[in-house]
């Protein structure tokens, strides 16, 4: 692509290249990964996959879309719930959990006419209350037993080594499925378009964006995501309490990875999920203060360091490993990138 | 009859919920900020009542007059150094630090007081439990009556303030247009700021009159923030009154639904949420800002 006179419009970089090179090796690397991690590393990686989706789905819609939802626990919940009644209505385990994210998208595409004319804050808490909804209609259900609880029952046909490494299998599959699905489309069109409306929806409308289809689009793709990292979460634990899997906890750990990771950056909330995994496996046994320790960090990050550690990065380097915007190069020497 | 008797209860629970929405729409009337620390801090506000309360045997009402300038101070605090800061890095920013703080003030209150659920209730002796019966059977107990009073009260005082008072129209001008109001020679964070320690000063007597009617534990604070919430969109009419009216068809929802089921009580008051909302959707056609514009305007 060419700019004006003395620019250059480019999108990759050779370091985004190398990086997609690394990434790509790496996916390689994972694919294999029950053949030599043994069970408790295969496992602990699967915690760390469902984080990453997590945290991607939550910066598509917050980071890119403007929408500070929190109520995704909604969707998480649902997702788990969906794969128990598919599988108790006859279906395969793990088509099952395949199956009951894009259930969930289906439900959440009446729901977003609705949620998304809700602004800002009120989106934020309209979201809450949802969830809220979801779970003690959950709740009724006879085959769930109220807060007893259920579980996928199905999943102990499967030996324990199979069940672990299908889980992770089928975790790094949805992750980059979902993670490519991101990055495709914050390149496309639709990325810009999602971003104009954050920036200011009128001012996007009048230059002809489809503010709704728009964000319906990204609000549908973040609750299959959330909905499939709560199905994953269903096939690690097995066991489903409602009031564990509709806590609001989830939305808090996504709001931590994607704000410490970057907000509004491509790479920040993978970043994030693993910067969160790592506390997790070193603090998570020191209870509530390690619960502490992450509001206040959500809360000192959005304070002092709203764009997160990578966007701090990407402001000083102007690096982009997994490039979703464009950059200004000026022929005469190397310039600064804008993203 | 306990329909009827059902209904008053309700009417009454709506108080409480107009006292607890009072705070947050006043906040976001001013400042444009949804606290979703709200709840956490109505019932931070709770135990330090309760601590005062249990370790001094004063009267929770006692308590008050010191915890309300304290809680007032640190609504000043919370403007100064969090909220002012975060409106600066866009809208959405005090949802996020304000949602950190949230989960921070939660399991700090945890951390002290532990799972253990509290009430004022055992402080306050027989208006805990004294109560009118009225006939029909409907009985009217003195502490929901005394609730509602506040409530209407603290509306009341709220909007005379708003209209009356130098600070109330300093306060309606920075609202309408902080860089205008400046020009005029309104100092706007001052303003803020005074707003701020305002709203937060109701959440500590919401919070104490939560305490003194239900029991708490550190994990209230969302449930609350979530009823009033509910109540300020319900009720949805450009002013604080509209609060008072969405907390007690809030209210009477409840109450309804928990005599048609045990989990009807959460139930109805949701679904009466989103029923109001769609309603009021249908009813403004295609414009969402006017759909909303209830809640922006309030309290003015």
């Amino acid at each position: 692509m060419s700019g004006g006179p003395g620019i250059v419009v480019q999108r990759w970089s050779p370091l985004s290249i190398g990086a997609m090179s690394c990434l790509g090796a790496l996916l390689v690397l994972l694919a294999f990964g029950p053949f030599y991690l043994g069970p408790y590393l295969t496992d602990r990686l699967t915690t760390l996959l469902i984080y990453v989706i997590m945290a991607a789905m939550w910066n598509a819609l917050a980071g890119y879309g403007g929408l500070v939802s929190v109520g995704q626990q909604a969707f998480f919940g649902l997702g788990a719930y969906a794969a128990i009644r598919l599988s108790h209505a006859g279906l395969e385990a793990y088509l099952a959990l395949i199956l009951a994210p894009l259930l969930v998208g289906l439900v959440s595409v009446p729901l977003s006419t609705f949620a998304l004319r809700l602004q800002g804050g009120e989106f934020a808490i309209g979201m809450w209350v949802f969830a809220e909804l979801a779970h003690l209609l959950v709740n009724l259900d006879g085959l769930v037993q109220g807060e007893t609880g259920t579980s996928l029952i199905a999943l102990s046909a499967f030996a324990p080594d199979t069940r672990r490494a299908l889980n992770y299998w089928l975790a790094l599959a949805v992750m980059t499925v979902l993670v490519a699905a991101v990055f495709l489309l914050l390149r496309s069109r639709v990325g810009a378009s999602i971003q104009a409306i954050r920036d200011n929806q009128e001012a996007a409308a009048s230059v002809g964006v489809r503010v709704m289809a728009t964000k319906c689009l990204i609000f549908v793709l973040a609750a299959v995501g959330c909905a499939a990292a709560g199905a994953l979460t269903l096939a690690t634990l097995i066991s489903f309490q409602p009031k564990t899997y509709f806590s609001v906890q989830w939305t808090a750990y996504m709001i931590f990875m994607t704000l410490v990771g970057g907000l509004g950056t491509f790479e920040g909330p993978v970043l994030g999920a693993v910067i969160f995994f790592a506390i997790e496996t070193f603090f998570g046994g020191s209870g509530v203060w390690y619960l502490v320790g992450l509001g206040a960090c959500a809360l000192l990050f959005s304070l002092f360091l709203p764009r997160g550690i990578w966007g701090a990065l990407r402001d000083r380097f102007g690096i982009a490993l997994m490039p979703v915007g464009y950059r200004l190069q000026f022929r005469p020497r190397a310039g600064k990138a804008a993203t | 009859m306990i329909w009827a008797d059902q209904i008053v209860q309700g009417i009454f629970l709506g108080g409480y919920y107009a006292l607890i929405a009072c705070g947050l729409s006043f906040m976001f009337g001013v400042l444009r900020i949804i606290n979703l620390a709200h709840g956490s801090i109505a019932v931070l506000s709770a135990y330090l009542v309760w601590m005062l309360a249990d370790r001094w045997n004063v009267s929770p009402f006692l308590a008050l007059v010191a915890i309300v300038p304290a809680m007032a101070a640190a609504g000043w605090l919370l403007q100064r150094t969090v909220l002012e800061r975060s409106l600066r890095s866009g809208a959405l920013t005090p949802l996020l630090s304000t949602f950190g703080l949230a989960v921070m003030l939660d399991n700090l209150l945890f951390e002290k007081f532990g799972a253990d659920t509290r009430s004022l209730a055992p402080n306050i002796g027989d208006l805990a439990f004294n109560s009118w019966t009225v006939g029909g059977g409907v009985t009217i107990g003195q502490l929901a009556l005394l609730t509602f009073g506040v409530a209407l009260a603290l509306l009341g005082g709220l909007q005379l303030f708003l209209n009356r008072t130098p600070l109330g129209r300093a306060i309606r001008a920075t609202a309408e247009d902080a860089d205008t109001a400046e020009l005029v020679g309104i100092d706007s964070r001052r303003v803020y700021a005074a707003a701020a320690a305002i709203a937060i000063a109701t959440v500590a007597i919401a919070g104490t009159f939560l305490g003194m009617r239900a029991t708490f534990d550190p994990y209230t604070g969302p449930a609350q923030l979530i009823f009033a919430f509910e109540a300020i969109v319900i009720g949805g009419t450009g002013s604080l009154w509209g609060t008072l009216i969405g907390g007690i068809v809030l209210g009477v929802a409840q109450n309804l639904g928990s005599q048609v089921s045990p989990r009807g009580f959460l139930i109805a008051g949701h679904a009466v949420f989103f029923v109001v909302l769609a309603a009021r959707f249908v009813l403004a056609g295609r414009d969402p800002r006017t759909l909303f514009g209830a809640l922006r305007r309030a309290p003015i």
